[in-house]
């Protein structure tokens, strides 16, 4: 995997002018989440009795309208992006390591290990994991970490499998026998030979988790299953707009727009790049 | 191919005994009980409660007590809804829950193959264009995004459809739920319909079949869609897991009385029995539904059917 296949695809995805405006958008919403607070005087926990669920306007400072208790809503919307997007890069993490980890040892071993280790992932995929989910995090309770690990322990199946099989066609390859031959012992074959071979693959994998994760754990925080009060996810900004929407339209579009938003443009800079890499792949 | 089937069928049971038993422990284990209020009980009080539901007993007696009773499908008294027990429950919501889910598998599967074919005999044109673009929102949208969206313009603005509530035989109530829930699995089985009806409708036999003479139509509905709906076959099983995923936030946001808002209910809780009955019955329908989804699958593509 030499330089000249990253600037390929690095060239193929500057073509691709929807995934090029996504990573644009991408960039804009994460900036804008990093930021939050420095771009507006309010904060996300102050309450405002004087402005109570006023609608979005730009002659005072809640740009986004406040809520029940008078919160700023543009300061939550970007803190709840903020804690969303923070939990959706650390579980995808999580599932990265185990996956990889995983997926590779049972494509290199092969054989009987790796039957084993494959039969125990169509277990778990057969089993209806989004109730164990909801039953950890009822255990867990408000530990964020654990929200973490609950959810990225959840997503690695799929990039087990993948990996796996990439894994089992690259054990063929000349250059693994030539290290095997050379005398390097299996782990280090794996990390030194395997894994980075793996790299163009599982990052678009990795890609395509961070919305399946956010959109995972705001799913539970709107049941009131995952983050919890007085900190704001765009799941739970989301439930309280829902509640007041007949009165306060702007509590749940505002949330809403902003979680449809960064989950089509973290989705289409995911396709975008498994095209640009596939191609590339292809001309390889 | 029935010794495949018996094969899923004999690796279904254990699963289930894994779930009930991986749930009932950590169920059991999780901090906080049923009778934990604002007011602690007095002592005396909370002793009669735990003896009268048995959680004064040993885990494994309690274990061993509750499998007995779910084999003769009894899953006990609720917790939280005192007058109730959960079997009664899950009876009073399942018919509503699984009208929902039914409606809205149906109409994802028509809409979408519908809706594929039309883009892919349309290919590259506006319509096309247009469907996967909205396919493409369709699958990103979060239902309970979806749903408060839904809820907000047909029935707070235009006041064509109630908001949420329920009403027994009215099915006014039904519809926006089931289209919240219908839309992305439609969106997804859109574009796997577009993209192998184009495939096929490339292919030698669908050429032979429009030379020889056939009209449009026979040649779609006889010769093309047949094997351009395989792939949805396929991704049948996925979509009856979203649904009833989706089943859970849908029925909480409208207030649809069925089997799902019982388990959000039931969680937030910490509705011990209620909990386990809720996700028995879920994994039972989940694990027998994809036996199901995997049965006709098989019956659709004649490479698995002759391969056993």
């Amino acid at each position: 995997m030499s330089g000249g296949w990253w600037n390929e695809a690095a060239r193929r995805f500057g073509a691709d002018k929807v995934a090029v405006a996504a990573a644009l958008a991408v960039l804009v919403l994460v900036l804008l989440a990093l930021l939050g607070g420095a771009l507006n005087p309010n904060d996300a926990q102050a309450l405002d009795w004087s402005r109570i669920a006023t609608a979005p306007a730009l002659a005072h400072a809640h740009w986004f309208g406040t809520d029940r208790l008078g919160r700023d809503l543009f300061v939550r919307t970007l803190a709840g992006a903020r804690l969303s997007l923070s939990i959706g890069l650390v579980a995808t993490a999580v599932s990265v390591g185990i996956g990889v980890s995983y997926g590779a040892v049972a494509g290199y071993c092969g054989g009987r290990i790796d039957q084993l280790m494959m039969r125990l992932i169509e277990t778990l995929s057969g089993l209806p994991l989004i109730f164990f989910v909801i039953f950890l995090t009822v255990i867990v309770g408000n530990s964020l970490l654990l929200l973490f690990a609950a959810i990225g322990a959840v997503g690695w199946l799929t990039m087990a499998r993948i990996v796996r099989g990439l894994t089992l066609s690259i054990r063929q390859k000349e250059y693994i026998e030539a290290a095997r031959a050379g005398g390097l012992t299996a782990s280090r074959i794996v990390l030194r030979h395997v894994v980075p071979n793996l790299l163009g693959p599982v990052i678009v994998y990795a890609t395509l988790t961070i919305p399946q994760v956010v959109l995972f754990e705001s799913f539970l925080s709107f049941l009131g299953l995952g983050v919890q009060e007085p900190r704001a996810s765009l799941g739970t900004l989301i439930a309280e707009g829902a509640a007041e929407m007949e009165s306060a339209a702007w509590m749940l579009l505002i949330p809403g727009a902003f979680l449809t938003l960064l989950l089509l443009s973290l989705n289409l800079v995911g396709d975008g790049l498994r095209d640009a890499l596939d191609e590339s792949a292809h001309v390889r | 191919m029935m010794r495949y089937f018996a094969a899923r069928l004999a690796w279904a049971l254990p699963t289930l005994f894994a779930i009930l038993t991986l749930t009932f422990f950590l169920v059991r284990t999780a901090p906080g009980g049923p009778f934990d209020e604002e007011r602690a009980l007095p002592p005396d009080i909370r002793r009669n409660l735990d003896a009268a539901y048995g959680l004064d007993q040993p885990l494994w007696v309690q274990f061993g007590h509750y499998l007995a009773r779910v084999a003769h499908g009894d899953f006990g008294p609720s917790f939280k809804y005192r007058d109730f027990s959960v079997t009664e429950l899950i009876a009073q919501g399942f018919p509503i829950s699984a009208g929902l889910g039914i409606s809205a598998m149906a109409l994802a599967l028509v809409g979408g193959i519908a809706a594929g074919t039309f883009a892919a005999l349309r290919r590259r044109e506006a319509g096309d264009r247009l469907a996967m673009a909205a396919a493409v929102l369709g699958i990103t949208v979060p239902t309970f995004v979806l749903l408060p969206f839904l809820a907000l313009v047909f029935g707070v603005y235009l006041k064509w459809l109630p908001v949420a509530g329920w009403e027994p035989g009215s099915l006014r109530y039904f519809v926006l739920p089931v289209l919240a829930l219908a839309l992305p699995p439609l969106a997804v089985i859109s574009r796997l319909t577009r993209a192998s009806m184009i495939e096929v409708l490339d292919s030698d036999y669908v050429r032979t079949a429009r030379a020889k003479g056939l009209s449009p139509a026979a040649v779609i509905w006889r010769h093309a869609l047949p094997p351009a709906l395989i792939p949805v076959a396929g991704y049948l099983a996925p979509a009856l897991a979203a649904i009833m995923t989706g089943s859970l936030v849908v029925e909480s946001i409208a207030g649809l009385p069925g089997i799902g808002r019982y388990l959000v209910q039931g969680a937030l809780n910490r509705d011990y029995t209620l909990v386990l009955g809720m996700v028995v019955v879920y994994s039972t329908l989940l694990i027998l539904m994809g036996l199901i989804v995997d049965l006709i699958f098989a019956l659709l593509d004649p490479r698995v059917r002759f391969r056993a």
